[in-house]
């Protein structure tokens, strides 16, 4: 695996054809759409429900809506800023409805940033990502994720690893910019706590309170 | 100097290219002098590094399938729909 940042983004002006000629109704261009980023919406589907059924109908009811409401993609923003504006709604629909049943536990404990807490001070290993499979890695990453509470996650995936900006994010979900801020920083701490404990290296078992 | 708690709330800043420089300087200054917010800094880093460097993995062929054929009835509809 390389930490070489994601390569999946296409040529901008190669997509804006494409968009183009899907909005005028040419099948194969949507499919050609579809084929970029289905596993990207998958991913973020799954990433934000945590349940397999529910992140199989936002990746349906995404690709499907975005189909229907074609004539409304002005291509002011990216194609997929929006295809992921669509499946974050969806999945975030899922989301109540889950937790309407209580099916979601509530309200984890959750590394704040605020309060003075301790905090794993080790160092890491180096080259972790070598010393795992990558599907160890991928169990490691999606664990601390779903460890989060969905609020925190839902912010982490957005602005960092789809790489929206804090403003998209903040409008994506309907909260302030700074509530995107703070959310994103505990969310960072959180996950930082948790990957420390999986890859620090032997030996190392500081602690602070900070 | 700041405290190890006030640096932890802007450790967004600091990991943030866009940060304006007087404050990065600041904050520079408090990661120089603390071994344990250094340690923080490395780790925070290392964790958006690897989140980031990792690829989507391929969708379940089942589900992959579903999602296929219910695109297909979709645009067969708006076929029928414009003759
Ligand atoms: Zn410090």
């Amino acid at each position: 695996m390389s930490l070489v940042p994601s390569t999946t983004a296409p040529d901008v002006f190669d997509e804006s054809a494409l968009v183009a000629k899907a909005r005028a109704g040419d099948a194969q261009a949507f499919t050609e759409l579809v084929n970029r980023y289905e596993r990207k919406i998958y991913r973020l589907a799954k990433h934000i429900t945590q349940n397999d059924e529910d992140a199989e109908d936002v990746l349906q009811e995404a690709f499907l809506k975005a189909y229907e409401h074609l004539d409304s993609f002005h291509g002011n923003s990216k194609f997929y800023t929006w295809i992921v504006r669509i499946a974050v709604n969806e999945a975030l629909m899922k989301l109540r409805k889950r937790r309407g049943d209580r099916t979601v536990p509530l309200d984890e404990p959750v590394d704040t940033g605020e309060e003075m807490v301790a905090r794993e001070i080790a160092v890491w290993e180096d080259n972790p990502e070598q010393r795992y499979s990558r599907e160890e890695i991928q169990q490691i990453l999606d664990r601390a994720i779903e460890s989060l509470k969905p609020d925190f996650r839902t912010v982490f995936i957005l602005r960092d690893i789809e790489e929206m900006s804090t403003e998209e994010t903040a409008e994506t979900l309907g909260i302030s910019v700074p509530a995107v801020k703070s959310r994103l920083l505990r969310a960072r701490l959180a996950l930082r706590e948790k990957l420390t404990r999986q890859f620090k290296r032997k030996g190392e078992d500081a602690f602070a309170y900070l | 100097m700041l405290t190890c708690k006030q640096f932890l709330q802007e450790l967004n800043d600091y990991l943030d290219p866009n940060t304006d420089p007087d404050m990065k300087r600041r904050l520079e200054a408090h990661v120089t002098e603390c071994p344990n917010c250094f340690v923080i800094v490395d780790t925070t880093k290392k964790t958006l590094e690897i989140y980031k460097g990792v690829e989507p993995q391929t969708i379940p062929e089942d589900v992959k399938t579903r999602l296929w054929r219910a695109l297909e009835r979709k645009m067969a509809a708006r076929k029928c729909a414009q003759g």
